[in-house]
């Protein structure tokens, strides 16, 4: 589904991703943990197509297109969805307005007809029970005044309306307490499925104790050092990062 | 009248889809202005003797007046001896009825998007529509004179209810009360009338749609609307011109009254052609636009969505004379290209417990400037006046302006005066957001700028809200990315 071949990314002339290489297929989920700075945060908005980055090589295929010639909205028709670590807010613009304004955007770019009110209220409905949100919260403002758990709760609640065929969760549990990321990592959980992929980017073990991953990859300084099973986390959790950093310090 | 578009024209014409020019014979009177003039214009109007010695009054005022430069615009001086003050759409004879409007003028409103036929029927809103000079058809007249609504044009007033616009004509405005105004009340050659009475809550909006059509015309419409004791109206004008590369000069003067515990919202969408993306052509817009809360528990309420023209100049007041009257002012004032507005409102607190409220949102983008400039007067005997004026300003790009120029003048210790002012510019971060989410710049923008303005919008009656949504979508197309 998608597969990353010698990435290489900067921002203002600085070198941030060197090299990366990943492959994830559907019904996988893979996770990339990595200490501040080493360029976690900077793959997910590369593959989002943030364009403060600029590609300086490698190549990039999602669902069979290459992914860096699509602008942004074209990348989310094709299915890639991003939760943010920092929502962002848009006073006066409802939640719902939002969210039913994206949902149909993406349907215009599948060529699909737009749902009607009634269709999406339905859609809607279905999905708050999944993910245990409040409608209240969807009809304020867009994530004005929302708390940092509201905020990563709306966010997977947008996952689950656009249904992406990948989801990247950047830093989804940063600043939440233990009860907040049980509650989003069950809504990201009831979203998963065999056609589906998620990629988690975290600094901290404790969300893989909810999403359990099927790989993990240690990234370090712009590339990845360390690939395994799900175990890999717990060893990096027990003998935090230094290992890493000792073990890959020549390189870096 | 010339009927080839040039290039400029041609290319700007896809932004501002109301720049078609009508070909209809008008009868027009020659550029310039002296004392004849205003005898053409009022001869040709059939006027009273004392409506021309008004006129005459107001010129010979006008003369001594020095043109206002406090404004934070800037413009080549308008000579006013090119302009023409008089245009009428050539009728054959007098019209009786709606069906006998020329053909081609009903196409022109069919345009705009009014077809006077379709509004006669279906919709529950009434229309006055003025072309250049003179108004050429007022729709639902006799379902609102069964309740004793006078709702026609002002020329049409002034022949069958002299009484009232004698004694309210220049009440609110007075002739000497500035430079456009006095202009205005020499040269008005038509524009709305309306009378409410005691009791009567009117049953639909009544609208008025401004069209500019002949070349070289300034256009000086008067709206008077009197809202008698205990009564409401919803009122609506819309204006629109062809896209030209020369500045035409429009000067409107509105006077509203509101009677003891009578209630008046007025709303504008102001779409006059803004120029083209250099700045070239567009309507000079200054207005005056004044309400005054005669009676005790009235209230005027100014609700405006201003996109066009290349100035806009305009502060729709209240004066709020009657003890717990309530003045509201409510504007979305935006900006792009070469354009200019300075726009705001005055809120004269004369009576006791009074109270108004102000809520001001420009837009700006391109390489425009808004400024919004307003005055809160809380005068000796306005004992426990209320104010909240709230101003917010959002830019997009660098190279525009935001101005604010608050001015408040209490004289009365017991009164309350706020002032909330914010400027903020549309993020990256926020377009982005909705990029990814599937959203393109374009419409990602149309979104943000609908929610900046949101509390101005649910002030319009709902028939127009959309309409003025996508107006300012439009207006801001290409301002981003």
């Amino acid at each position: 589904m998608l597969s990353i071949k010698n990435l290489h990314a900067s921002i203002d002339e600085k070198k941030i991703l060197k090299g990366i290489n990943l492959e994830i297929k559907p019904g996988e989920v893979h996770a990339i943990m990595g200490p501040n700075g080493s360029g976690k945060s900077t793959l997910a908005s590369v593959l989002a197509g943030r364009e403060d980055y600029e590609v300086t090589d490698g190549t990039v295929e999602f669902a069979g297109k290459d992914l860096l010639d699509l602008s942004p909205e074209e990348r989310a028709g094709e299915g890639l969805f991003l939760a943010f670590q920092y929502p962002v807010e848009i006073p006066g613009l409802s939640t719902t307005n939002f969210i039913k304004t994206a949902v149909n955007e993406v349907r215009k770019y599948r060529g699909e007809e737009p749902l009607d009110a009634v269709a999406f209220l339905k859609l809607m409905k279905e999905k708050m029970a999944m993910v245990n949100i409040d409608q209240s919260l969807l009809s304020r403002s867009l994530n004005e005044g929302f708390s940092g758990g509201e905020k990563k709760r709306n966010e997977v609640f947008q996952m689950a309306m656009l249904q992406p065929k990948l989801a990247i969760l950047d830093e989804t549990d940063s600043g939440l307490d233990i009860d907040a990321i049980r509650i989003v990592a069950n809504g990201v959980n009831k979203l998963r499925s065999k056609d589906n992929a998620v990629l988690v980017v975290t600094h901290y073990q404790r969300l893989l104790d909810y999403i359990v991953p099927d790989f993990v990859h240690v990234l370090y300084n712009g590339r990845i050092v360390k690939s395994g099973p799900k175990e890999l986390a717990l060893e990096l959790e027990e003998k935090g990062y230094d290992f890493i950093k000792n073990e890959f310090k020549v390189e870096a | 009248m010339n009927n080839e578009l040039s290039a400029i024209e041609k290319t700007v014409l896809s932004d501002y889809k109301y720049g078609f020019v009508t070909e209809i014979e008008a009868d027009e009177a020659p550029p310039g202005l002296n004392e004849d003039t205003i005898r053409f214009i009022s001869a040709k109007k059939n006027e009273p003797e004392w409506m021309l010695e008004w006129r005459l009054k107001a010129y010979n005022h006008w003369l001594k007046m020095q043109e206002p430069s406090w404004a934070n615009i800037k413009y080549d001086a308008i000579n006013y001896q090119d302009i023409k003050y008089y245009s009428a759409p050539k009728q054959k004879k007098k019209v009786n009825s709606l069906d006998e409007i020329d053909p081609e003028l009903r196409k022109t409103f069919e345009k705009l998007g009014i077809s006077l036929d379709e509004q006669k029927r279906l919709s529950g809103v009434a229309i006055d529509a003025v072309i250049d000079s003179v108004s050429i058809g007022t729709t639902f007249k006799e379902q609102l004179a069964e309740l004793g609504i006078i709702f026609c044009s002002i020329s049409e007033a002034i022949q069958e209810h002299p009484e009232l616009v004698k004694k309210y004509i220049g009440s609110v405005v007075p002739i000497t009360d500035n430079y456009f105004s006095a202009l205005n009340s020499a040269v008005f050659s038509d524009g709305s009338f309306c009378y409410i009475p005691k009791g009567v809550r009117c049953p639909m909006e009544l609208s008025t749609y401004f069209r500019i059509n002949a070349e070289g015309t300034g256009q000086f419409e008067r709206t008077l609307l009197i809202a008698d004791e205990g009564s409401y109206v919803s009122y609506l004008e819309g204006c629109t011109a062809p896209i030209r590369d020369e500045n035409q000069l429009h000067a409107a003067v509105v006077e509203l009254i509101a009677m003891e515990n009578a209630e008046i919202k007025y709303s504008t969408v102001q779409n006059w052609y803004p120029g083209d993306k250099d700045g070239v052509g567009g309507i000079y817009n200054f207005v005056t636009k004044r309400g005054i809360c005669q009676g005790a528990h009235s209230k005027i309420s100014w609700t405006q969505v201003e996109t066009g023209s290349s100035i806009t100049w305009k502060y729709p007041s209240v004066i709020l004379k009657g003890d717990h009257s309530v003045g509201e002012f409510y504007s979305v004032a935006v900006t792009n290209n070469h354009q200019q507005a300075d726009t705001g409102t005055k809120m004269m607190h004369l009576g006791k417990n009074t109270r108004s409220r102000i809520v001001s949102k420009g837009i700006s983008a391109g390489v425009s400037n808004n400024s919004y400039r307003g005055l809160v007067h809380v005068g000796k005997n306005a004992a426990n006046a209320r104010n909240f004026s709230q101003c917010d300003s959002l830019l997009l790009g660098d190279k525009c302006g935001a101005h604010t120029f608050p001015y408040i003048e209490v004289k009365n210790n017991t009164a309350v005066v706020e002032h909330e002012a914010t400027t903020s510019k549309i993020g990256e971060d926020q377009i982005f957001y909705c990029n990814q989410r599937g959203i393109d710049t374009e419409t990602a923008v149309a979104l943000i700028i609908n929610g900046f303005a949101k509390e101005v919008m649910n002030q319009l009656p709902m028939e127009f809200a959309v309409e003025a949504q996508k107006l300012l979508a439009i207006s801001l197309e290409g301002s981003v990315g």
